[in-house]
């Protein structure tokens, strides 16, 4: 691709062109998924890897999460004198926005931000070139099960760190304010519904995917950053630059995703 | 699908490229014939590396024609170059080993992709290999735990495992001591008798390359100032030929101002 004279567009064409390289490296990526051949040992591999460098963050941060929520509903609920709504409250707020955000933000900083560091080295090193001399592509060899990758485990993720979290807002609601059990978690099974489940699940799946395009095109497409560094400085700046912006792209798609649902 | 009997394995016509609006190649016409072994010189910077990388399809020209084993890569679509570049091998400046991998898997994962011969096979295809190199007591280091000349040896055996038709290798010698760099010399030579391979070595060390060259094409600056074989290139009266021949610096009448002026400019 002749990106050389991606450096001469104005800003707004360079980013559109940059949105269709990153939409280029997606449709790829999702044709060497579909089509043969498949390989499992890489994917398990890579669901490994983001699952093992998440799980433990995870667990912790929906443990805090599930009892400052229960904390802050609580206190808020005695008010109307309707504590009996807690296990509700609780759950619905996990299943339906943090479960999925706060579990994307963790898996960024965690999973995210190292694969992009990785793939940019591979980059700066010529191993993605070498790759490409070796007739493996990079699609299939390095992004396909990344990206599946991201797609298995975020959503699995979310599962644990709600699930957590109801565990936290059950010791903080029910064992230090003495909500009793049975309404904590009647409540919670009377109110959630189907469609709750399913946005907090098509949410992780989107985030899932998100996280990782993004990790991934920032670091394959190293070379073609417009402010030209590619040894470690250029790697380091990239790999915060997909941070923040899949972060912000997590939560820009909740709101969508949220107000598509709704 | 790819003629044998090809007499030029590279054909380069015309060949323009650019880094940006920086001009690296202008004009680079260049034959490499069946089994020969093609040397590339030329000062740090002057485009070898980069020719390099158009001959085997990581750049796109300007303008020009480069044709691999007959094919014009610049039309082909990624299926049919990863077809074409199963032919080839590449050894990179700096190795480009994958560095979560041990040795042995580096140079075994071409073998894992593109084969179906079993494990033992494999294993006994790469040993071999990296006895050639001399590695085969380091197979199962990681690439950070190598030295420079390791490494070089270590992607030169990745880059013949699948015995292909044509290396390429950058820099075989540089930072290298003279020992090292002479034993490769002879493996590269070693490789085009036995192996049959045509060998296209860049590389800016005098000796190594009239040791090892069948032809050579000198690069400066991005020009194709000459190519033919050893006895054309001693008896060239180009300056810059005649200069490189004798190790002198290019720009020897240096004005003390003028240099000062340079180091100092704002
Ligand atoms: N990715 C790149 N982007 C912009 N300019 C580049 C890039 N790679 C190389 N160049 C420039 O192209 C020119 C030729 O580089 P090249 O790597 O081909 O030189 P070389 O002859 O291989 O040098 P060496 O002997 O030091 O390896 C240099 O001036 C270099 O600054
Ligand atoms: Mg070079």
């Amino acid at each position: 691709m002749s990106m050389n004279k991606l450096h001469a567009l104005s800003s707004l064409e360079a980013m559109l062109i940059r949105f269709g390289i990153a939409g280029v490296f997606l449709f790829e990526t999702a044709r060497t998924i579909v089509l043969p051949p498949y390989s499992i040992k890489p994917l398990i591999k890579q669901v490994a890897f983001v699952g093992a460098r998440s799980l433990l963050v995870i667990v912790v941060a929906g443990l805090f999460v599930g009892m400052v929520i229960a904390l802050q509903f609580y206190d808020t609920l005695v008010r109307f004198g309707s504590v009996s709504l807690l296990g509700s409250a609780v759950g619905l707020s996990l299943i339906r926005e943090l479960g999925p955000v706060l579990t994307a933000l963790m898996v960024i900083g965690r999973a995210g931000s190292a694969m992009c560091a990785e793939i940019g080295i591979m980059r700066v090193d010529n191993q993605i070139d070498a790759l490409e001399c070796m007739a493996i592509d990079p699609y299939r060899y390095l992004f396909a099960p990344r990206i599946l990758a991201g797609i298995i485990c975020v959503p699995i993720l979310t599962a644990v760190f709600i699930l957590v979290g109801i565990f936290g807002g059950y010791f903080v609601g029910v064992i230090l304010f003495g909500v009793s059990p049975g309404s904590y978690f009647q409540g919670m099974s009377d109110t959630i519904l189907n469609r709750d489940l399913f946005m907090g699940f098509s949410k992780s799946l989107v985030f899932g995917l998100l996280i990782v395009w993004i990790a991934c095109d920032k670091g394959f497409n190293l070379h073609l950053d417009k402010h030209g560094a590619y040894g470690s400085e250029g790697v380091s700046r990239i790999t915060t630059e997909s941070v923040v912006i899949s972060s912000i792209a997590i939560l820009f798609s909740d709101y969508l995703l949220s107000a598509l649902i709704l | 699908m790819i003629d044998p009997n090809i007499k030029n394995v590279i054909e380069i016509e015309g060949l323009n490229s650019y880094y940006g609006e920086k001009q690296i190649l202008s004009n680079i016409s260049l034959q490499v014939e069946r089994k020969e072994v093609m040397v590339i010189m030329g000062h740090s910077g002057s485009g070898k590396s980069t020719l390099l990388r158009h001959m085997i399809g990581l750049n796109t020209a300007e303008s020009g024609s480069i044709k691999l084993l007959g094919k014009e890569i610049t039309g082909l679509n990624r299926k049919e170059l990863y077809e074409l570049r199963k032919h080839i091998g590449v050894a990179f400046q700096n190795g480009a080993l994958f560095s979560s991998m041990t040795l042995q898997e580096n140079v075994e994962l071409p073998l894992h992709e593109h084969t179906r011969l079993d494990h033992n096979t494999i294993r006994i295809m790469s040993r071999l290999k990296l006895e050639l190199m001399n590695l085969s007591d380091n197979e199962s280091l990681m690439p950070a735990e190598l030295s420079g000349g390791m490494l070089k040896r270590a992607g030169l055996a990745r880059a013949v495992i699948m015995d292909p038709e044509i290396l390429f290798f950058d820099e075989p010698s540089a930072g290298l001591d003279p020992v090292t760099s002479a034993e490769l010399d002879d493996l590269i030579l070693q490789l085009r008798d036995a192996l049959n391979m045509t060998i296209i070595v860049v590389t800016h060390e005098l000796e190594s390359a009239f040791k090892i060259a069948d032809r050579i094409t000198v690069i400066d600056n991005g020009q194709q100032i000459i190519t033919g074989n050893k006895q054309t290139i001693r008896n060239s009266t180009d300056n810059r030929i005649v200069s490189m021949l004798e190790r002198r610096a290019m720009n020897e009448n240096i004005d003390a101002d003028d240099y000062l002026n340079k180091l100092t400019r704002s």
